[in-house]
């Protein structure tokens, strides 16, 4: 077990590539519970969720999620969040644990808005339920029809008895669900969940396989692709921002970046030699220092030393040879398309 | 699980020496540790180690470590399987899977190093 921002998180269970792959092939769960909970309310919640964050809040519809981010001034990321639309007057957060009182202060800091904050994560604990079987799993417990939940879109209904909030998201590029439970209830809905995915090979999942998962999708993690010093555009996440949805926090600032261009990207690799670029290591190009890893991994899924990293923006397309510091040694790489993995509709 | 006839340091190597010539590895509680191991590093033949000092590395799907000689001296043999079948060191540890040879300097090292039963308790204080 691992201590990961106060919580005590399991890294792997039966190991990484094991169960990497009951996700990519069947069926995987996770205990997330450490994952943060904000929920505004009020008649201007919908003003404050639009101000804080990057995504349009007006495109969401009753029941509908969308991944966002929440920016400081100067238009580096304070968090990566997922925002429910549970009413008008409510809307539900997830956030990064290890960001979450962060997060709050910041949304409290933006709320000039008739809303309130509040931050509930000791009130949830989320379970991930991922995989191509995920839904045939999930089913057995809860009487709401998981066909009818569109992607990123969410149903509060019941599992095993207990009030459930059923959202078809996920951060393993496979298809699947995350519930959120009472505390409470988590333990027993973690044995019925895993004894209903016993006939297709479930499997417990650790933060390990949670990093590959995302990383072969090429899901950002923050404190790795992201960070106060990044911005969306930087990050490739150009999409999550919506400069004409009207005025938001950090969106001065990317304006600007937008209207200069920015000078670094995120671009994935594949190793070509041997070895891992790993977070951290540098990045060189034609004999110089030009950029560095964020996130560098085996892929279980494609056999293959799959990574991110940030290069000079003229640089960061597919095809560039490149070279990575590993243990003071260049080990060759090429810049790739992304995401590395992506599932069959 | 962890032989009598080894010895054992803090940072999960083992020993098995018999005179001047021993054999090392890392420990089940190592491997277990780093999971899926993915790519092994090893001293050359003929390369003088240190007792402390880095022997080489073991990577697995998580991460990068360095191995450390638990042993002064000369390495004799290094274990080839292990460039094409890493994942040995999961399997089998203690046995299939040593990683180097090395004929000792200094055996009386050795006394230094925990026996099995040390080291059993060490690890379980850790957790």
């Amino acid at each position: 077990m691992v201590d990961f921002g106060g919580w005590d998180m399991p890294v792997q269970y039966t190991g990484i590539i094991d169960e990497h792959c009951a996700v990519r092939n069947a069926v995987g769960l996770f205990d997330v519970s450490h994952m943060g909970e904000i929920e505004l309310r009020g008649p201007e919640a919908a003003k404050l969720a639009d101000f804080a964050t990057t995504n349009a809040i007006a495109k969401l519809q009753t029941g509908q999620a969308h991944y966002s981010g929440l920016l400081y001034d100067h238009g580096g990321f304070v968090d990566d969040i997922l925002v429910h639309k549970v009413a008008d007057d409510h809307y539900f957060l997830c956030v990064n644990a290890s960001n979450q009182d962060k997060d709050f202060e910041h949304i409290r800091s933006l709320n000039r808005f008739d809303a309130t904050v509040e931050n509930t994560g000791s009130r949830y604990t989320q379970l991930a339920v991922q995989g191509p079987k995920a839904k045939a799993t999930l089913q057995k417990l809860t009487g709401v029809d998981l066909s009818a939940i569109k992607y990123y879109w969410f149903t509060d209904g019941e599992a095993a008895g207990t009030a459930a909030r059923i959202a078809h998201t996920g951060y393993t590029g496979e298809d699947g669900f995350e519930i959120y439970v009472p505390p409470a209830e988590a333990e027993r809905i973690w044995k019925l969940v895993m004894d209903a995915g016993s006939e297709f090979g479930i499997k417990p999942c650790g933060l390990g396989a949670r990093n590959t998962l995302r990383l072969e999708a090429k899901m950002a993690l923050y404190g790795h692709e992201i960070d106060a010093s990044i911005s969306p555009f930087e990050a490739d996440l150009a999409w999550i921002v919506k400069l004409d949805k009207g005025d938001f926090n950090g969106r001065a600032a990317l304006l600007k970046q937008k209207e200069a261009g920015i000078r670094r990207k995120l671009v994935g690799f594949e190793m070509r030699g041997r070895g891992i670029g790993r977070d951290g290591y540098e990045v060189f190009l034609d004999g110089a220092a030009a950029g560095w890893v964020t996130s560098g991994s085996p892929s279980p899924t494609l056999n293959k030393n799959i990574g991110l990293c940030y290069l000079p923006v003229e640089h960061a397309v597919p095809g560039k040879a490149i070279h990575i510091m590993i243990r003071n040694q260049p080990v060759e790489a090429v810049t790739v398309e992304t995401p590395f993995y992506k599932r069959a509709k | 699980m962890y032989p009598d006839n080894f010895r054992y340091t803090k940072e999960h190597e083992w020993v098995h020496a018999q005179g001047d010539a021993a054999s090392v590895g890392i420990t089940d509680h190592a491997q277990s540790e780093l999971g899926d191991i993915v790519y092994v590093d090893l001293p050359k033949i003929g390369s003088k180690v240190e007792a402390g000092k880095s022997l080489g590395s073991v990577e697995s799907v998580k991460a990068v470590s360095d191995i450390y000689s638990p042993v002064s001296g000369e390495v004799t043999g290094i274990n080839e399987t292990l460039a094409t079948a890493p994942e040995k060191l999961n399997t089998d540890p203690h046995g299939e899977a040593w990683l180097v040879k090395i004929k000792l300097s200094a055996p009386a090292e050795l006394d230094g190093l925990m026996t099995a039963a040390d080291y059993q308790t060490y690890i379980g204080a850790e957790k």
